[in-house]
């Protein structure tokens, strides 16, 4: 994690997702954002306050609610060189969508014989945490994944809350953003002048030589508290931050199990078809030999996501449940 | 500019309208036999009966205006000016045409005259024309989009979405109904409850207006007219061209859902053989001018062929290109 220095500013995730907007608006005119309620309301998780009189109606455009027209007006003006943030609010309303980004966004560069590539940014606000029940809580960043032609990312820390965004927009093709609703609130400290960052590496946030916690999004926080959970019995657990869910980072994935030889994938999606699958997959293809114990999966439950606070709770991965897994890959279930 | 000035031009560009119909037509008609050689597979959709359409509207706009277009494209691709040797390469699957063999006949790109496809997503173009035209408004570009689609997609979502965001973001945009009648199988009257597409638009407030689609000139002055009064900042408009598919709605349909008669009965308005004897009654087209426009759109079709069949396949090693930029 960052150094504290002088230059250190107190803020939380949301913050830094809106600087990276604003300074993304500073640096280049073809950037604007445009969704629901980004502008007058200042965003439904108010990523964009403030935006509005920052930078004028034009370049902070509130929308109706249209999902798969300014979707789709984002991929055609980004074609027509623009640099276009699209916000949907939650990944549940995405699928409104999902013609225009499965259809086209992601299949028009092939289509085109490489021709037209299509530079636009679409974040969303993905996971569970906040009682929204079935319709607002989804973790469906995995089902895009599934997806040629787009990249994905999942910001979990406040310097790729911060960082990302840049580099997204200067991508030349589609990239989808899944910031999970409960990390806004997320308090901490980035440097002022913050660096850009990459956004097709996953990061070791924790090095350990026992087992690799391997995670992104809304359970990075969860996960590292299981490592100091562990710590305190002697085990030291990596904790690898995936940060890009396409293209995954096969070599700090397969580089980490093969020195630890057990690994536990926590992934708020379902457990069928899951990110997590494929990552469990490509350990099993990439370093099967290397391994000492069954890969395993903390998952939510099969269940849509129900309202009330317990049922909630229970349907998705949770400190004791991953300090369960990786002990129980370690062989030291008690 | 004297009187017989006058006539002379507007000979010439009389005959320049019917020669574009013709080169579609002809084109075409060798698509379907190349079809039946096997030539070309995948989905074949052909354009033949509408080319008054295509034609009229690709009068009145610029060189730097863009095309969104369906899954029925050639004949819009030929006359933005991509070249009848890179669509016949690019059904041919070759690496030759105009999007490497990657989209086929239903995904014709070309982004030297600013034609975007080639969209097989009934209703998908849409939301893409309006994202277009609004990338000209934020750049204070003085350009159009035009946006070819079906009646079908009247009943799409991404129809009634694009057309609100639209008209009130007042972007331009040219959206062109072509009502064949019938969105592959089902009649308009089977699929719809409001059958008078033009209220629909009229209902998003901008200008919407119903065309003969088998009148080169009447689609040319429509579409002239809407193209000005965009270009003036004036906002989208709507035009419904009535035309009709003379063809199968592909390749593999055997035509249960509309009768002999019916298709016979608008091929007496074919658009080609209509504005071929207006132009006769008229004096203004000579046996003579017929078989140089037909050699001409034959020497075309000649040469695409001819260059399809020698393109080059693309080498296997290339499959994984063009899904993200190199």
């Amino acid at each position: 994690m960052s150094v504290k220095s002088a230059t250190m500013l107190k803020t939380t995730y949301r913050e830094a997702v809106r600087e990276a907007i604003r300074d993304a608006m500073r640096r280049d005119d073809r950037v604007f954002l445009m969704g629901e309620d980004v502008g007058k309301y200042g965003g439904c998780y108010a990523v964009s306050l403030g935006l509005l009189e920052e930078f004028g109606p034009e370049r902070i455009r509130d929308t109706p609610l249209s999902e798969a027209a300014f979707v789709g007006a984002g991929i055609g003006a980004a074609l027509g060189g623009m640099r276009p943030i699209v916000e949907v609010m939650t990944v549940n309303f995405s699928l409104l969508a999902l013609d225009q980004i499965v259809n086209t966004a992601a299949t028009i560069l092939h289509m085109s014989g490489g021709q037209f590539n299509v530079p636009l940014v679409i974040r969303m606000a993905t996971g569970a945490g906040r009682q929204l029940a079935a319709q607002h809580s989804h973790s469906l960043e995995g089902w895009y994944a599934h997806i040629p032609g787009i990249k994905v990312l999942a910001p979990a820390t406040l310097e790729d809350a911060r960082g990302m965004l840049w580099a997204a927009i200067e991508d030349p093709d589609p990239v989808l953003i899944f910031e999970h609703a409960m990390l806004y609130g997320q308090e901490g400290e980035l440097a002022e002048d913050v660096a850009a960052v990459d956004i097709d590496k996953a990061v070791i946030r924790r090095a350990g030589s026992d087992v690799s916690l391997i995670t992104y999004g809304g359970t990075f926080y969860k996960t590292m508290q299981a490592a100091a959970e562990l710590a305190k019995d002697g085990i030291e657990a990596e904790v690898i931050d995936l940060r890009s869910l396409r293209p995954l980072d096969n070599g700090t994935i397969l580089d980490s199990v093969r020195r630890t030889h057990r690994a536990v994938i926590i992934d708020e999606g379902w457990r069928s078809g899951s990110l997590a699958a494929e990552v469990s997959a490509r350990i099993t293809e990439g370093a099967f030999y290397e391994l000492d114990a069954p890969v395993a999966r903390v998952c939510s439950a099969e269940v849509p996501m129900p309202y009330a606070k317990h049922l909630e709770e229970a349907a998705i991965p949770q400190l004791p449940g991953i300090v369960a897994a990786a002990r129980e890959v370690l062989g030291t279930h008690v | 500019m004297t009187t017989a000035e006058k006539t002379l031009n507007a000979q010439e560009h009389a005959l320049h309208l019917l020669q574009q119909m013709l080169r579609i037509r002809r084109f075409e008609e060798k698509c379907a036999e190349l079809y039946q050689a096997t030539k070309i597979r995948g989905f074949l959709h052909l354009y033949i009966g509408e080319e008054a359409v295509a034609t009229g509207v690709m009068e009145a706009l610029q060189p730097d205006d863009a095309v969104v277009a369906t899954y029925r494209e050639h004949g819009h691709a030929l006359l933005r000016g991509v070249s009848a040797e890179a669509i016949m390469a690019e059904m041919y699957g070759k690496q030759e045409g105009c999007s490497r063999g990657r989209g086929g006949s239903m995904h014709l790109f070309d982004k030297a005259s600013r034609f975007y496809g080639g969209n097989a997503i009934v209703g998908g173009g849409l939301p893409l024309a309006v994202g277009l035209a609004l990338a000209d408004k934020l750049r204070g570009l003085k350009r159009v989009t035009a946006c070819f689609f079906g009646e079908g997609a009247v009943a799409e979502g991404e129809f009634h979405e694009s057309m609100n965001l639209a008209a009130l973001w007042n972007l331009p945009v040219l959206f062109c109904c072509e009502n064949t009648l019938y969105a592959m199988g089902t009649a308009l009257a089977r699929s719809e409850s409001e059958t008078n597409l033009t209220i629909k638009a009229a209902s998003y407030e901008m200008p919407a207006w119903s065309v003969d689609g088998m009148d080169v000139l009447a689609v040319e002055e429509a579409a002239a007219r809407a193209v000005a009064a965009i270009r003036a900042g004036g906002g989208p408009y709507f035009l419904e061209f009535r035309t009709y598919r003379f063809r199968a709605h592909s390749m593999f349909d055997p035509e249960l859902y509309r009768s002999k008669e019916e298709v016979a009965s608008w091929k007496e308005r074919d658009p080609i053989e209509l504005f071929s004897e207006n132009l006769r009654g008229r004096g203004l087209l000579s046996d003579e001018d017929l078989v140089r426009l037909e050699q001409f759109a034959a020497e075309e079709v000649a040469r695409a062929v001819d260059f399809a069949e020698a393109g080059s396949l693309e080498p296997l090693e290339e499959l994984s290109r063009f899904v993200y930029s190199d």
